[in-house]
């Protein structure tokens, strides 16, 4: 059974997988009966709200909540007084202050009470009615003006030993990549472009607001509904705060509407939790779109200094790049993945970057689609793109140049196996999108991105039923079409149809631990585990088959979903299939079944080369997409419309951020958009087609070889689109977003 | 709180002048329930106004057309002689919100909502719309424009309300225009707004003209200047800068989360100037 | 604050519930008639997710009171497949994969549908710029917009 990988990439004929069937939640989600976080009841539930912090920065000096408790139908009220302290895990402690705001609100939208009650109505009363003493304090929204002598203070502490002596305080953690000589390199270039270049925070923008239901009865069992990327980070996370066994708590992940990063920690469900334990009531809380942009998690705003020289023939000397994230309220913005991944995609001699960690006045920044490195890819990239064309250089060509390969050295230190850049790149540059010709106030762009993947805790649990399919019982909530992909790979293995594998997401009490679905790790490591699952349940068949003709088991081997005989025995017997072997299954031993528990390593690295035309309105600034094209690795499309589904999805979402999208800050610190009208995520009417190419260099750390793909595609499109509109406009954009305000000035400044 | 939903517009004249508390007027509600959610609105009773026939009523009036106060974009967009007569009037109206926003909105919510950056308002005011208030004192018909007074802010009396808008007859060989600016394509509000109507002699001389901004002020701008560099001209590029400037001129914006001063001022001659493209390509030149 | 009581129809059947005077139409399908195929993503008309047709006029019913449904027809997500026979723009995004997470699905397919009634040949553009107040966060719109042109293609040829 166990083959080489690599020599089995080479041989696989996949029957299922790289087709393309039918989503099994389909029908449920076209006809609305799909359960999402807000769309589950509880008998005798309460309807949770909380009260956010109308002040940016604020000592909370009482809570007043007795006016509140005295209203009919209110049933519980919670403050941070309700739960323990914790002293010895900074990581949830600074989740539970985030949860619910301790000694000082650290932002507009802050949590600072909750109630539950018997209707909306009242518990919005109820609200009202709790008086909170605040002393208002300086704040400061800016990522460069916090580290400015004489800034607002966050948190008296600072920031932890990385961070050298007599820093700001509002600095978290420095982070330091590289190798090489920077100065030697520098000294070797024909130019070396010095700029600095900054990005807005923006959101994750799912549609699906954050709720749950949770319930908790007198001897400590709780179960928890929600939606969310992981539930079993919930369960951990929440039975920390609420100090209860992991055991005790189970929890359910909904349907999920989107999370992109945002929904892998918690923001209602420990409240949920205490306000269902001191009311002895289930508790629903569902959250306000203006709720879910104040107080849950955007990514960071950044601020980037790059120093790159290069050669007249377009080699790169040197690169060093200095990155500042504020990540909001407490330590933990991404900046280290920025500093790591910022020069992933070159081959160089000399490379340095440094990270800083820096904290504001903004809600506690969450993951976001690649987190920390589409910023580093868009100050790199148009540095990149910058000295290419200084020097009449095809951009393309000069990546080419550069791009690192297996063997190379990465800037942040491992040496790549077999990656896909440079097949991105020679198909990009043979694509007709490249040599299509551009119109007046048009240009074009591109870019490369790069992200790690990953693996991570992972259960599967596949069972033969009786009647001869199976059922795939995994860990991960589906956000992309996974519970399809995990089906398609166990049918591949076990050699049955794909309709007759059903996979379902588990609750915790079902699997042992499993890792948030993020890093792009689902199709990777949990397509591993269900691959091994179903091998581990292959074997097992093998076994009874020996049994029933009473050969040795090592002489029984498995294809096309049938147990033949092998060696010396080689058509002794019929073929026995997965159905037969099955329908005895109670005679030769009993039920069949596989699991598989792993933190698989080798996920592969992922690459992507991103295209854009478009065009820059000289009068008004407004920027047009009119072709865009994806060039991704996918290591194996195991679903190839998925696939173009996120490469489709992670570009859009580079084009909100690269145009119209971004946290817009009053001087008073309050968020002034806070709704999806002046939060501008792209509507269709904004897009052209996004086309997509899918290159497939295998990941050797893969059965079949598959690499994360949900990720990389949001690291290229900044710095693409940037790139695009320099050119059409006639003037380097340095700032995201690009909206026409800005846009218009640069033009008419230039 | 009370939701009423009277018939006939006498009852519900009589029922918002007997209202003691806080009685607000449901139109087509895209502005009235977002308020009300957000909780800056916490009205003691509603008017719903959709149950009186007559207001759900586009009208045919003295060669123009009487739109009550109940119709939604929607429906102005579907009335094909109404849109071939004010085709700026309706294209602003189509630009409120999005689709599902459209089956809902109206002109006289538009107007009564007082937003500076209503869509509707410089079209209706470019159109020269008269709206006709109703209340216990009678009826009375006023220019749009005096309408609202400031952001949020409007003229009407106690007890009054819009019953409806009233669209002139068009003069021949004239158009209008109305364009805005927002970021996206679609669902934004209007950074900058331009609605200009104008009229040609058979020569193709401009004989009137009126040009009305949004959002660059607090209530819509009526720009005479701006007419009078149209006035006169056969609408050439000269007039064009003429006119692109006076609207500059008299932008008086402010700087928020959806545009900077300066950007404002520029657009707004940016827009008057292709929206007077436009309409004169409507007038027939 | 006394109760509405409403008669009205959704998706062709005769209904009849109590509402409070300020409830809107979306909390009355969700909390009361436990339809919650229609989804809240902002509450505000900004987001589609909701959409619902109110006598055969596309909406947001998020925008609508409880009460002004009386008399009037709705018809929402759960009515939109005849039976187990799904409405060919189901099919369609299935096909296609034009959904994701699916929250937006709902809304979607209910302005797609209200789009193709009134024009069943619509450009790429018309059905851009129709569907621009639904917001899909996944998808990028490209696999949405391709189902529905083919929809409408399949559903003209076979009338």
């Amino acid at each position: 059974m166990a083959l080489d990988s690599k020599q089995q990439l080479d041989t696989l004929d996949f029957k299922v997988v790289g087709t393309r069937p039918l989503r099994p939640d389909g029908i449920d989600k076209v006809t609305g009966r799909a359960r999402f976080g807000a769309d589950i009841t509880a008998p005798g539930m309460l309807v949770g709200l909380v009260l956010r912090s109308p002040h940016a920065h604020a000592r909370i000096k009482s809570i007043d909540t007795s006016a509140a408790q005295a209203i009919d139908g209110v049933h519980a009220v919670v403050t941070s007084a309700d739960f323990e302290k914790i002293t010895d895990d900074d990581f949830t402690a600074d989740i539970l202050d985030n949860c619910m705001a301790g000694e000082k609100a650290l932002y507009d939208g802050h949590a600072v009470a909750a109630v539950a009650a018997s209707s909306g109505a009242i518990a919005r009363r109820a609200l009202k009615a709790i008086k909170v003493d605040y002393e208002v304090i300086d704040h400061v929204t800016d990522v460069d003006e916090a580290i400015k002598p004489g800034a607002p203070v966050l948190h008296a502490a600072g920031g932890n030993e990385s961070v050298p002596e007599c820093s700001s305080p509002n600095i978290m953690a420095r982070y330091e990549f590289g190798h090489g000589d920077i100065d030697a390199g520098l000294s070797q270039a024909d130019r070396v472009l010095e700029r600095t270049y900054r990005t807005e925070a923006t959101h994750q923008g799912y549609i699906e607001p954050h709720a749950c239901l949770a319930q908790i009865g007198q001897d400590g069992q709780a179960d928890l509904w929600c939606c969310t990327q992981g539930h079993y980070m919930v369960r951990n996370t929440c039975a920390a705060i609420m100090g209860i066994d992991q055991g005790q708590l189970r929890v359910t992940a909904s349907e999920i509407g989107g999370g992109f990063g945002g929904k892998t920690t918690v923001f209602l469900e420990p409240v949920a939790l205490m306000l269902a334990k001191k009311s002895s009531r289930p508790v629903k809380m569902v959250m306000s779109r203006s709720e879910v942009l104040r107080a849950t998690g955007p990514t960071a705003s950044s601020s980037v200094d790059i120093r790159i020289g290069m050669t007249k023939d377009g080699r790169i000397t040197a690169a060093f790049a200095e990155l500042r994230y504020q990540g909001g309220a407490y330590a933990g913005s991404p900046v280290e993945f920025g500093a790591m991944s910022a020069f992933a995609p070159y081959d160089l001699e000399h490379v340095k970057t440094v990270g800083w960690d820096i904290v504001t006045n903004r809600p506690k920044q969450a993951a976001y689609r690649a987190p920390g490195a589409p910023m580093a890819a868009y100050a790199v990239e148009s540095a990149i793109d910058e000295l290419a064309k200084g020097f009449g250089l095809d951009p393309l060509e000069v990546r080419l140049k550069n791009a690192a390969r297996e063997g190379t050295v990465a800037s942040y230190g491992p040496t790549y196996p077999a990656i896909g850049l440079e097949a991105t790149l020679r198909k990009a540059k043979d694509h007709p999108h490249w040599t299509a010709p551009l119109g007046e106030n048009q240009g074009r762009g591109v870019a490369c991105g790069f992200w790690f993947n990953f693996g991570g805790d992972t259960c599967v649990s596949l069972n033969i039923t009786p009647d001869g399919t199976a059922t795939v019982s995994e860990g991960n909530p589906d956000i992309g079409g996974s519970r399809a992909s995990m089906s398609m790979m166990a049918a591949e293995e076990l050699g049955i149809p794909y309709e007759k594998v059903r996979t379902i997401v588990a609750d915790t009490g079902s699997l042992g631990q499993n890792e948030v679905t993020d890093g792009s790790r689902v199709t990777f490591a949990v397509g591993l585990a269900t691959i091994e699952a179903a091998r581990a349940a292959k074997r097992e068949m093998c076994k009874r088959a020996a049994m029933t003709w009473g050969i040795d088991e090592e002489a029984v081997e498995w294809k096309d979903g049938a147990a033949h005989p092998a060696g010396p025995n080689a058509g002794s017997h019929p073929p026995l299939t997965l159905a037969e072997i099955a329908a005895t299954a109670s005679n030769t031993g009993g039920p069949i079944a596989g699991h598989h528990e792993a933190n698989p390593e080798g996920a592969g690295v992922s690459f992507a080369t991103h295209m854009v035309d478009t065009e820059v309105d000289p009068d008004t600034g407004a920027v047009k997409i009119l072709r865009y094209t994806v060039f991704q690795d996918a290591g194996k499309a195991v679903h190839p419309d998925y696939v173009e589904g996120q490469f489709q999805g992670g570009a859009v979402q580079g084009i909100g951020w690269a145009l119209n999208e971004e946290y817009i800050y009053g001087e008073d610190g309050i968020l002034q958009n806070a709704g999806f009208l002046d939060y501008r995520i792209p509507v269709a009417s904004d897009l052209p087609m996004i086309d997509t190419v899918i290159l497939e260099i295998p990941n050797p750390g893969h059965p079949y070889g598959v690499r994360g793909v949900g990720e990389t595609s949001i690291v290229p499109p900044l710095a693409a689109i940037a790139n695009a509109v320099s050119e059409a406009a006639g003037v380097r954009m340095t700032q995201l977003p690009m909206s026409p305000p800005k846009v218009l000035a640069a033009t008419q400044a230039d | 709180m009370r939701y009423l939903a009277p018939t006939s517009l006498d009852d519900a004249v009589q029922l918002l002048a007997s209202d003691p508390g806080d009685c607000r007027i449901l139109a087509g509600g895209t502005d009235l329930l977002v308020r009300m959610r957000s909780g800056m609105a916490e009205p003691d009773s509603i008017l719903d106004i959709k149950r009186i026939n007559d207001l759900r009523q586009i009208t045919a009036e003295d060669g123009g057309w009487r739109i009550g106060a109940a119709v939604s974009s929607a429906e102005m967009n579907e009335h094909t002689a109404l849109k071939a007569d004010w085709p700026g009037v309706v294209e602003a109206g189509d630009l409120i919100g999005s689709t599902q926003i459209q089956g809902r909105c109206t002109l006289a919510g538009n107007l009564c909502n007082a937003s500076p950056a209503a869509d509707s308002v410089p079209a209706m005011v470019a159109a020269r719309a008269t709206a006709r208030i109703v209340g216990p004192d009678g009826t009375r018909d006023v220019p749009v424009e005096d309408v609202p007074t400031g952001p949020g802010k409007t003229s009407l009396g106690k007890g009054e309300f819009v019953a409806s808008i009233f669209l002139p007859a068009k003069a021949d060989r004239s158009g209008d225009a109305y364009l805005r600016f927002i970021p996206r394509t679609e669902m934004d509000i209007a950074v900058v707004g331009c609605g200009l109507s104008l009229t040609l002699d058979d020569a193709g001389i401009c004989t009137d003209a009126r040009v009305a901004l949004g959002a660059v002020g607090p209530k819509v701008i009526v720009v005479d200047a701006a007419a009078e560099a149209l006035i006169g001209t056969q609408v050439d590029d000269a007039a064009l800068d003429a006119l692109a400037a006076a609207c500059s001129n008299a932008a008086t914006p402010i700087a928020d989360k959806r545009g900077t001063v300066e950007f404002r001022t520029h657009v707004a001659g940016v827009l008057a100037r292709r929206a007077a493209t436009i309409a004169k390509s409507r007038a027939g030149a | 604050m006394s109760k509405i009581h409403v008669t009205t129809s959704i998706n062709g059947d005769p209904t009849e519930y109590l509402c409070d005077p300020e409830e809107t139409l979306l909390d009355v399908l969700r909390d009361r008639l436990g339809m919650t195929g229609s989804k809240e993503g902002c509450g505000t008309g900004d987001c589609g997710a909701c959409s619902v047709t109110m006598d055969g006029r596309l909406v947001c019913s998020c925008l609508v009171l409880g009460a002004e449904a009386d008399g009037a027809r709705i018809d929402t997500i759960e009515g939109m497949a005849e039976g187990d026979k799904l409405h060919p723009l189901q099919r369609k995004f299935i096909e296609h994969a034009a959904l994701q997470c699916g929250i937006c699905t709902p809304g979607i397919l209910v302005a797609a549908k209200s789009l193709l009634e009134r024009n069943p040949d619509p450009t790429e553009e018309e059905a851009r710029y129709w569907l621009a107040g639904n917001l899909c966060r996944c998808t990028g719109y490209d696999k949405i917009i391709r189902a529905v042109l083919d929809t409408a293609a399949e559903m003209r040829e076979a009338s």
